[in-house]
């Protein structure tokens, strides 16, 4: 048996080495881009967890990273392609019978104006 | 009937000593009468179950039954199933009820195994407590009090009470190893690219992988079985062929070369579970493997390259749940905006919207390359790092999680603390290798797990070291308290 | 102040491959709404993208037809924004890795000289749905046929200087396309689709001004209109000491009008970043060579051949190589009558008016090839004119069948008898002394006008057979 030198990964609670602070209005801004509404009165705690983590993230930028390509894909595996053929079928009255609002066929939407 | 393994069950069925129609409503009134305590089913298929247990019962009276044929199997509720409803622990998929299967779940058909129903999870397979699914937080067997793991927890516990012989999991940070440490079960979770991820809800897709979970690794190697193979229709999925995993289960472990990762036996473990470990390592050297210190060195910013990526592809993957073609829409939308906004406000939970937050965050403009792509370069060193040491050994192993499982709630209001509970799995996810938890003790009277991670493709080594570890030691044949419950 | 107009142009191309691009489903045009939407294609759960080898291969062929540098490791990205056509809530797209990288190819303008236009890039996309705006009790409906659709975006430097280049250069790249099969370029079915940055600058500027962005323009009429009319607005702020707001701007053809797309001023975030459900396209040497030896003359290939082979006027070979269909059928009608320059002509003047006038594609054209030129080596042959020519394409294009069947069954030969052709002269000559005597007393330049009337008549006798060229040369001799 071997004695393992021990070597802290969670004792500390990740000091912050440079804060982004994230502020509410940015919040917001990010909430708006994905399309989620926050109660008013929960912004402020969405605010504080959401820098908090980033606060955890921020570790990365100590990091010097200059060289190295960044690593999409765990096995740097490349694509292979599907020949052009049609395999699907029309299966529009199964689909659709899951759908929210659908009539004559098209998925319903509050009026898009463009 | 319900105490036993696939394999045992599997023999059982081939030798006429039960059916599959009998095996199944077993199991299926054990659900009934104990999942009220463990919430480890979201639903159950009854009806459909019997029917298919049925038709496996003709396959196996002519003689046509592979090792799967009848044994009723439960599928973690983040594979689409056609005709039974997949809600991804989420209210968004509450009404969803796919008219396709997901790949696994059409292997497992063609073989002829049973589906029981689909089991508890964190919302969206974020979390790692099950306490983020929209159904209640499943229980851990050995403590009703306490969480199965996460987000495969549902999964776990069904195994551990005896609800399921076996289970499928998804494994995206440690979705399936940290649930089955948990739970004192066996889960791997394979090579990234080895099961075909078709049909299977994306959480992160560069990190998203399924596998086995069930009392022994011989099972999960039966499992991996019919679920591992390339799949056309998963561009990611590995261009090479299925292998019996069952084959080499009994090699030796002699000249076996096991390195330690130092960071993973440092402050942040738990004393008793270290020492749980150690003594599991120590049965390891007596089957003839080698121990060696080896040193992940980036391992302190796993963690924060895992919240970058993991996050980013969510974002992004969960942009489709807006109200449209399926799934939620929040009720009386007064125009597109409202539609989109108000849908993913009431049909997201709190641990889900904030992932899609920080996520978005680290794509936005202005801060793509100190959030993402920084993350993306970080995760080649973390690779780089499992690499060097793949030079010098053949596997690595290490604890599974921190301690063992922790309260139900104790949690929930500390994001950050809880991502910390990942900190031995998530590397494996970040480097696409093969990782498995495998009973390794008891602390407080509830499992510990002993990881095991493999070299890419290296599932079949990783079921051998725990199938011989699993011959040596009984901690995968202990059982939770009162669940010796006859159900007739 | 005199303006300089800079215009480069963003093409939306979709590929005639059979199926979507990620997805087995069909890309006809014009099916029932959402009949061609698979589980993929409406992004249901668990769905994944997997490319189609011909979008990549078309694409390529595109590359290598512009001369352009093809990218030997391209990656998709993800490009994120909502919409309702869009299912995944981002577009499967390539920003930084395109498949086709700088490229250049040449255009021709109406005054027959020609200019090179800088290709920036070329990259594989899926197309989007339609949003219907009928009314659907004050709803929106949304098919989804179109999404997965392969695009190739074919954006062009800004090298375009007027709406008369811009439309010589998507006529162009029309004609590339659709010679490399890769389209089937049908504007008025969405096949070719085009955004337009216009700005202006002082003439003799290098900097460039501040430019808006026309959407979805569908036809080259509408381009050229597009354009001039947003020339028009800008050089009328410009004048006025204003500055020109940097937006996109719709086109609507109905009011000929630009106007601003308010609703997407919401300043936008794309966010892209390497989609993960997709791995890197790898392409080596040999598939390039491959497709690179089995790609067709191209139409700037063509268009030179034409002038050097044929002795052809730079705008002959122009138009005769516009299409490939039209170019293998001019090169057939020369090849069957052993002229090229006059069936040049022919197919341009009779065929092509023949065939507008009846509303007619080319492949729709009752008359072969090999017709034609049977036509035309009657001619050449003076078995028939010009004149009668005419009249045996008529009936050609009725389907009365070859030219020599034509001719024989209507008595169209002409008369090439010196004999019988003397016997007419003299007896115009005979008939017409009051023309004689003015012919006679005429300068040889008025005589050449007047000789006109005699030839007539002898035409008219002879019901238009009458060999012309034999016909002038006896008046020549009688006429003394």
């Amino acid at each position: 048996m071997i004695t393992l030198r021990p070597r802290c990964l969670l004792g500390q609670r990740f000091p912050v080495q440079k804060t982004m602070a994230i502020e509410q209005d940015e919040i917001e801004k990010i909430a708006a881009l994905a399309r989620i509404r926050i109660e008013p009165a929960q912004v402020g705690q969405v605010t504080r967890r959401i820098t908090e983590i980033l606060r955890m993230v921020d570790q990365l930028q100590a990091v010097d990273t200059s060289d190295i390509e960044p690593m999409a894909n765990p096995l740097d595996a490349t694509a292979l392609l599907r020949a052009d053929e049609v395999t699907e079928v029309n299966r529009r009255e199964a689909f659709q019978a899951i759908a929210p609002a659908v009539e004559n066929g098209l998925y319903l939407v509050p009026k898009v104006i463009e | 009937m319900y105490d036993k393994t696939v394999a045992q069950l599997s023999a059982g069925l081939q030798a006429g000593q039960f059916s599959s129609v009998e095996l199944t409503r077993s199991f299926l009134a054990r659900i009934a009468a104990l999942d009220g305590v463990y919430n480890s089913f979201i639903s159950v298929a009854g009806e459909q179950a019997l029917a298919a247990a049925a038709a496996a019962d003709e396959r196996i009276a002519a003689g046509t039954a592979g090792p799967l044929t009848g044994i009723p199997l439960a599928h973690k509720d983040i594979f689409c199933t056609d005709g039974l409803r997949t809600s991804c622990g989420s209210r968004m998929l509450d009404n969803f009820v796919p008219p396709y299967d997901a790949t696994l779940i059409s292997r497992f058909k063609r073989d002829g195994a049973v589906t029981l129903g689909k089991t508890n999870m964190d919302e969206f397979a974020m979390g790692s407590s099950n306490e983020s699914s929209y159904y209640g937080a499943a229980r851990n067997p050995w403590d009703t009090g306490a969480v199965p793991g996460g987000s495969s927890g549902g999964s776990a516990a069904a195994v551990a009470a005896l609800l399921a012989p076996a289970a499928t999991g998804t494994d995206t940070g440690g979705s399936i190893r940290q649930p089955a440490a948990f739970c004192g079960i066996t889960g791997l979770k394979p090579t990234y690219g080895r099961v075909s991820r078709l049909g299977m809800v994306a959480f992160a897709s560069s990190l998203d992988q399924a596998g086995p979970m069930a009392h022994t690794a011989e099972d999960c190697a039966w499992l991996l079985n019919s679920m591992a193979g390339h799949d056309p229709r998963d561009a990611t999925s590995a261009p090479r062929a299925g292998e019996d995993y069952r084959a080499g289960l009994e090699d030796s472990l002699k000249g076996l070369r096991i390195g330690l990762p130092r960071e993973y036996f440092g402050d942040g473990l738990d004393a008793a579970t270290g020492a749980c470990i150690q003594q599991a390592l120590r049965e390891l050297e007596a089957l003839g493997a080698t121990l060696v210190e080896v040193s992940l060195p980036h391992s302190h910013l796993t963690i924060p390259t895992y919240y970058v990526i993991a996050p980013a592809e969510a974002s992004t993957n969960l942009s489709r749940y807006d109200g449209v073609r399926y799934g939620y829409r929040c009720d009386n939308p007064s125009d597109l905006l409202d539609l989109y906004t108000r849908t993913r406000e009431e049909g997201f939970g709190e641990e889900v919207k904030r992932r899609i937050l920080v996520g978005t965050y680290a794509l936005s403009a202005g801060y793509y390359d100190a959030y993402y792509k920084k993350a993306q370069q970080i995760r080649r060193l973390i690779k780089q790092d499992f690499m060097d040491c793949f030079a010098q050994v053949d596997l690595l192993a290490g604890p599974t999680t921190p301690g063992p499982a922790f309260p139900l709630g104790a949690k929930t209001d500390d994001p950050v603390a809880m991502y910390l509970e990942d900190i031995y799995t998530l590397a494996v996810n970040l480097a696409g290798l093969p990782g498995m938890s495998v009973p390794a003790g008891m602390v407080e009277g509830k499992p510990v797990g002993m990881q095991l991670i493999g070299q890419h493709f290296g599932e079949a080594r990783l079921l051998n070291v725990g199938h011989r570890f699993q011959q040596a030691t009984d901690w995968h044949l202990r059982r939770p308290a009162n669940l010796a419950v006859e159900v007739a | 102040m005199q303006w300089e107009t800079v215009i480069g142009l963003e093409v939306h191309l979709q590929l005639a491959t059979r199926s979507k691009i990620f997805s087995g489903s069909p890309t006809t045009f014009g099916a029932e709404p959402n009949t061609q939407a698979s589980a993929v294609d409406l992004a249901m759960p668990g769905m994944l993208p997997v490319l189609n080898a011909e979008a990549v291969r078309y694409a390529v062929m595109f590359g290598l037809g512009i001369g352009a540098e093809i990218g030997r490791r391209s990656v998709f990205d993800r490009k994120n924004y909502f919409y309702p056509d869009l299912p995944k809530g981002y577009q499967i797209s390539q920003f930084e890795a395109p498949i086709v990288g700088r490229g250049s190819f040449e255009i021709q303008l109406e005054d027959g000289s020609t200019r090179s236009i800088g290709i920036t890039r070329a990259h594989l996309e899926e197309d989007a749905g339609k949003s219907l705006h009928e009314d659907f009790h004050g709803q929106t409906g949304i098919d989804l046929n179109r999404a997965g659709t392969p695009l190739l975006e074919i954006v062009s430097e800004p090298d375009l200087r007027s709406a008369a280049e811009a439309v010589a250069y998507l006529k162009a790249l029309h004609s590339l396309v659709t010679y490399l099969g890769i389209s089937d370029g049908n504007m008025a079915e969405g096949s070719m689709r085009c955004d337009i940055n216009l700005s202006l600058r002082p003439a003799g500027s290098d900097t460039l001004g501040t430019r808006a962005e026309i959407k979805n323009v569908n036809s080259f009429r509408f381009v050229e209109k597009a354009i001039r009319h947003e020339i028009d607005r800008q050089a009328d702020i410009l004048e006025d000491g204003g500055q020109v707001v940097q937006e996109t701007r719709l086109y609507d053809a109905d009011l000929d009008e630009t106007r601003s797309m308010r609703s997407k001023e919401v300043a936008n975030d794309y966010r892209y970043f390497p989609e993960p459900d997709l791995l890197p396209v790898v392409i080596d040497e040999a598939f390039i060579e491959e497709i690179r030896a089995g790609l067709p003359e191209l139409p700037v290939e063509k268009r030179h051949r034409f002038i050097a082979q044929y002795g052809l006027s730079a705008y002959d070979a122009n138009v005769l190589a516009d299409s490939r269909d039209l170019a293998d059928y001019f090169e057939a009608v020369a090849a069957a009558c052993g002229d090229a320059k006059i069936a040049a002509n022919w197919v341009q003047v009779e065929l092509l008016g023949q065939l507008n006038r009846s509303e007619l594609a080319l492949a729709e054209c009752p008359v072969a090839a090999t017709q034609l030129g049977g036509l035309i080596a009657r001619i050449l042959d003076d078995s028939i004119s010009g004149k009668i020519a005419k009249q045996v394409f008529e009936a050609m294009w009725q389907g009365e069948g070859s030219a020599d069947d034509i001719i024989a069954a209507r008595g169209l030969r002409q008369v090439s008898d010196s004999g019988a052709l003397e016997s007419m002269v003299d007896q115009v000559i005979a008939a017409s002394a009051a023309q004689v005597e003015q012919y006679l007393a005429a300068d040889p330049d008025r005589r050449k006008k007047l000789v006109g009337f005699f030839v007539g008549q002898v035409m008219k006798l002879s019901k238009g057979q009458a060999n012309p060229q034999m016909v002038n040369e006896l008046l020549a001799k009688k006429l003394v």
